[in-house]
């Protein structure tokens, strides 16, 4: 009997403790955004954070984009072969990047590069009590670090995936028009006819929640990492982790509810 | 005046303040002695409301410090932190500065830089400093700069944790010194957390020694030599035998 009762105690605990984070998570987000509202506002670190988040990370959205509309144009064209259906390509290549691979790798790879150094730039603070530097300044540490940082993630993440479109469906171009012989005005033509502006809008709105995510991820692991160095790793994985699989499940749930029949 | 009572702080079983009573009287350089990881620190975050304690009343000028405008309560204050804990992100100007460059008190760029190199130079560095990065300074630069920071905006009470750690007993002399001489000039308030007891003759007006989480002594630094104390003067000479265990 011991046995059983010490075997769901062990799993109430890591239930409870899997709800007092998310309640955490909750509360973390709640305040940041109700700073939204709430003088004073940093411009200056709001501006670092645009160029931080977005304009640094579009090398690496693009080239994911690049390379990932070129192999989709592969896959499809392979696979439409199986049934006579190779003109598919530019509009499948189109609809699969703008509603689901754009956002969701864009996100990921931003996940990598942004929550990963937020965290660790936190962290550290955090650590050298420049957090607490901050306080003692009158600063409060919510509005200085973590609003700039998520407000910039919302705003420039779905830009980035809007570029990334573009820069994918040129990968998948090239590819079509120079490997799979497809007349490039014909490409480009099937390209425009099928793709609808939703397609594309609701793929940035999935990339705006996911810089929300990934910023946000990155300042609660942050704002919360342990002591020394091994604090900061263990922070900054966290929020790698965290960020990643908040991604691909909160992807699921606004696919469904924006294209469930 | 900053009054504590009965000030309790736990981590889960670890019961750092067990009950702590001091005051602090204005105009006046208090010095808190104590073991590492005896509370200090904690002790003084408690007063700035970076650490919450469990239970007990803090008080500055009669007034609780967890009720009231909590920007003008820190306003009051100035603090270098034991690292320097500066914004490694901003050049050294701006992080003296940094109070000054926002909230009520903003100044425009250019005066908020002039008293920046001014406090600079009171703290012995030249204005070549200014533009440089932390991460460029050595440790006792960077204590320098720490200390401008903390008295950038003249506050009233200057708290200074652990200001010589890390540093050779020249430089700590000089921190010790400028210290004494700030804080005298200034007519601040200031409370120093410390076990270097070259600091202690240096800053102190009265000392206060902290241990098993309560205030174990205090008094007058003159006193503290004929204090008869047990605890404090196993502390003050260093001995490895007395009634504070140390573990070997």
């Amino acid at each position: 009997m011991s046995v059983i009762t010490a075997f769901l105690a062990a799993i109430g605990r890591h239930v409870f403790a899997a709800l007092a984070g998310i309640g955490r998570v909750t509360l973390f987000a709640a305040q940041t955004v109700s700073h939204l509202i709430r003088p004073p506002f940093y411009l200056r670190e709001f501006g670092q954070a645009l160029i931080q988040i977005g304009w640094l990370s579009l090398p690496v959205v693009g080239l994911t984009a690049l390379f990932t509309g070129g192999a989709l144009a592969l896959q499809i064209y392979a696979g439409g072969a199986r049934f006579n259906a190779e003109t598919v390509v530019p509009s499948i290549v189109a609809i699969g990047l703008t509603r689901e691979l754009g956002p969701v790798l864009g996100g990921l790879m931003v996940a990598a590069r942004v929550a990963s150094s937020i965290a660790a730039e936190i962290g550290t603070m955090k650590v050298t009590e420049q957090i607490d530097a901050l306080t003692t300044l009158s600063t409060n540490p919510m509005k200085y670090l973590t609003l700039p940082r998520v407000l910039a993630g919302a705003l420039t993440v779905p830009l980035l995936v809007g570029v990334g479109d573009v820069i994918g469906i040129m990968g998948g171009f090239l590819v079509g028009v120079g490997r799979l012989d497809f007349n490039a005005a014909t490409y480009m033509h099937n390209t425009l006819n099928f793709l609808e502006g939703w397609d594309v809008l609701s793929g940035m709105i999935k990339g705006s929640v996911f810089g929300f995510i990934v910023a946000l991820m990155g300042c609660y692991y942050g704002m919360n990492s342990g002591r020394g160095a091994q604090g900061v790793g263990r922070a900054t994985k966290a929020a790698v982790v965290t960020s990643s699989v908040l991604i691909l499940a909160s992807n699921y749930v606004l696919t469904e509810a924006f294209f469930s029949a | 005046m900053i009054t504590l009572t009965d000030v309790r702080k736990s981590f889960g079983t670890n019961h750092v303040l067990r009950g702590v009573n001091l005051t602090l009287s204005s105009g006046s350089s208090m010095v808190i002695i104590g073991g590492s990881g005896t509370g200090k620190s904690i002790l003084l975050k408690s007063i700035l409301g970076l650490v919450k304690p469990d239970s007990g009343t803090i008080t500055l000028d009669g007034a609780d410090v967890t009720q009231g405008d909590r920007d003008a309560f820190l306003a009051r204050f100035g603090m270098l932190f034991q690292g320097g804990a500066l914004f490694d992100s901003l050049p050294v100007w701006q992080n003296v500065a940094f109070r000054l460059q926002r909230g009520p008190t903003k100044r425009p760029a250019h005066e908020a830089r002039e008293i920046a190199i001014e406090k600079l130079r009171r703290v012995g560095l030249t204005p070549d400093a200014a533009d440089k990065f932390p991460a460029e300074l050595s440790g006792g630069m960077q204590k320098r700069v720490g200390l401008a920071r903390a008295i950038a905006a003249e506050p009233e009470i200057i708290f200074f944790d652990e200001p010589t750690t890390g540093l050779d007993p020249i430089m700590a002399g000089v921190i010790n010194d400028l210290i004494r001489e700030i804080v005298v000039e200034m007519g601040a308030t200031a409370m120093t957390i410390t076990h270097d007891m070259t600091s202690v003759r240096a800053i102190a007006d009265r000392v206060a020694m902290l241990h098993d989480g309560v205030i174990q002594w205090t008094g007058p630094v003159a006193d503290m030599d004929i204090s008869g104390d047990p605890y404090l003067d196993q502390f003050i000479h260093g001995r490895a035998k007395g009634p504070i265990e140390a573990v070997r």
